[in-house]
């Protein structure tokens, strides 16, 4: 473990209850810079907790978040919103903005959070639309006026807008038809080398995990069980990985199904 | 004995959550209204929302106060023929609509209107993650939703409430002239002579403390939302709700201090 370059987020020993409900059991996850690590696991193993743990969006109940080695659990609200410039996210539903055209929820971080004029930063939403495959006029309707798969886009393109070095993506291609899917994926991977972005993904979507990371890891009990590069998942040796990439009822995790 | 315990258990327990959920609203309040005094401010947002709670109440918050003026008109005259006291009639409407009457129904057609619309708005952004999208855009959630509805409702209110105040007078001018058989310019005189500036003032000062309840309770309910649709819908009720009482008990509060203990 002696990489020359310090990694870009590192998590140690992070811990979430909700209630008595704990759902991050002492997590460690390291990514390095320009790396794609995406986060497998079943429904409700606490992988959205952990992208917003890493966000701020959510407390951590201990543990350590590292970003350019530098720590967010326990910091101050400024600090956290200096570092918070770093990071683009794209959310499982989008999140876009139901009161504002295209064009300005794509401008958005750009006019509130970096302080550019509305002309400047609408320019460079039509270029970021394009970069994604939507034209200048997509740009003047509301978001409720666009199908999934062009809310995903845009929901791309307001993430990579303000040009983060780190991006997020919670879930990119879920409720998206597979081919659309896949747009998604190659929007993903292009817009990423283009930024030279860490990124990290959470996703159920086996096909997309294989697509767009350099390396897997697995969520399973609040706890990584397996990390390693995306072309050895298929060797990996562990059954809980094996069940879940092959989407077996039959293995190690049990799903808790009960008769009402 | 443990139906006792269980009896006592359950109303710790219900002690508990009023004092987590009061500890809750009082956290919310305070860092609403300190962000109110910090830059950065939205002058954009806040005039959005001067025109929805205010130019879009006015239909609303006009129609109500003119049949309250001319409803009081004819009650005060039924009730007061009866002591040959008719020509308080004008004195009674113009206090009664400046001091009490019209910030009250101001007020809770404004929870109803909009209390209402700031919780479904602020918690259907809360369900749909648009709240923690605007965070992750380096934007201040407070700032941006909680603010301008703060100031907008204090600045506006008491605008309403003027213009509720000229109508409900008015309402009662129509219905003693031309119902109750008042001399037009006799009625104007009474109202001219018994219009203090205290009194509209201090239904002004209600007012605003009314606007400021209103888009407090309705931020709080909509931010705080949880569990999509039906969440949204409690929010909805609560803020009304909420707002509403704290309007008739804020109002006692009020009465007593700008008038009885003047």
């Amino acid at each position: 473990m002696s990489d020359a370059k310090p990694a870009k987020i590192e998590v140690q020993g992070l811990r979430k209850s909700f209630g008595s409900k704990l759902v991050l059991d002492g997590i460690d996850l390291s990514i390095g810079q320009s790396e794609s690590v995406v986060v497998i696991g079943g429904s409700g193993t606490g992988k959205s907790v952990l992208a917003k743990c890493i966000l701020g969006l959510l407390i951590a109940d201990g543990g350590s978040i590292k970003i350019d080695g530098a720590e967010m659990v326990g910091t101050g609200a400024r600090e956290r919103e200096r570092v918070m410039r770093k990071f683009g996210m794209l959310f499982q539903g989008s999140a876009l903005f139901d009161s504002l055209p295209v064009w300005e929820n794509v401008a958005f971080g750009l006019i509130q959070g970096h302080g550019k004029n509305r002309h400047e930063a609408k320019e460079i939403a039509i270029e970021k639309l394009a970069a994604v495959g939507l034209g200048a006029e997509v740009g003047e309707l509301r978001p409720a006026e666009l199908s999934g798969g062009m809310q995903k886009r845009v929901a791309l393109a307001r993430a990579i807008c303000a040009e983060p070095e780190i991006i997020i993506f919670d879930e990119p291609t879920t409720g998206l038809d597979p081919i659309m899917g896949d747009v998604i994926n190659d929007l993903i991977l292009k817009c990423v080398h283009e930024l030279g972005a860490t990124a990290l993904s959470i996703t159920h979507d086996m096909a997309s995990a294989r697509k767009i990371s350099d390396r897997i890891a697995m969520i399973y009990r609040g706890k990584i069980i397996w990390s390693g590069p995306t072309a050895s998942i298929d060797r990996s040796g562990n059954p809980y990985v094996e069940q879940f990439i092959h989407g077996s009822a039959e293995g190690p995790i049990q799903m808790e199904v009960r008769a009402t | 004995m443990s139906v006792l315990l269980d009896f006592l258990a359950a109303i710790g327990a219900a002690t508990l959550r009023l004092l987590a959920a009061s500890g809750r609203f009082g956290l919310f309040a305070v860092a609403a209204v300190s962000h109110c005094v910090r830059p950065p401010i939205y002058p954009r947002l806040i005039g959005r929302q001067l025109v929805d709670i205010g130019y879009y109440s006015l239909p609303v918050v006009g129609l109500t106060a003119l049949f309250t003026g001319m409803v009081l008109a004819l009650q005060t005259y039924t009730g007061f023929s009866n002591f040959a006291a008719e020509s308080a009639v004008p004195t009674v409407v113009l206090l009664s609509v400046t001091r009490e009457l019209g910030p009250v129904i101001a007020g809770l057609m404004v929870a109803g209107r909009i209390g209402a619309a700031i919780a479904a708005e602020i918690g259907t952004m809360r369900v749909t993650d648009q709240i923690d999208a605007l965070t992750t855009l380096s934007t201040n959630p407070y700032k941006y939703l909680v603010v301008p509805r703060l100031l907008a409702g204090t600045i506006v209110m008491p605008m309403l409430v003027f213009v509720a105040d000229i109508i409900g007078v008015f309402g009662g001018f129509l219905v003693g002239s031309y119902r109750l058989r008042f001399n037009p310019s006799v009625y104007i005189q009474r109202t001219a002579d018994y219009l203090q500036t205290n009194d509209v003032t201090a239904g002004l000062v209600k007012a605003a403390v009314f606007g400021f309840v209103v888009a407090l309770m309705g931020c709080y309910f909509g931010y705080n939302s949880r569990g999509g649709a039906q969440g949204v819908g409690a929010a909805t009720t609560y803020a009304v709700v909420s707002a509403s009482i704290l309007i008739l008990l804020l109002d006692y509060v009020l009465t007593a201090i700008l008038f009885v203990g003047r």
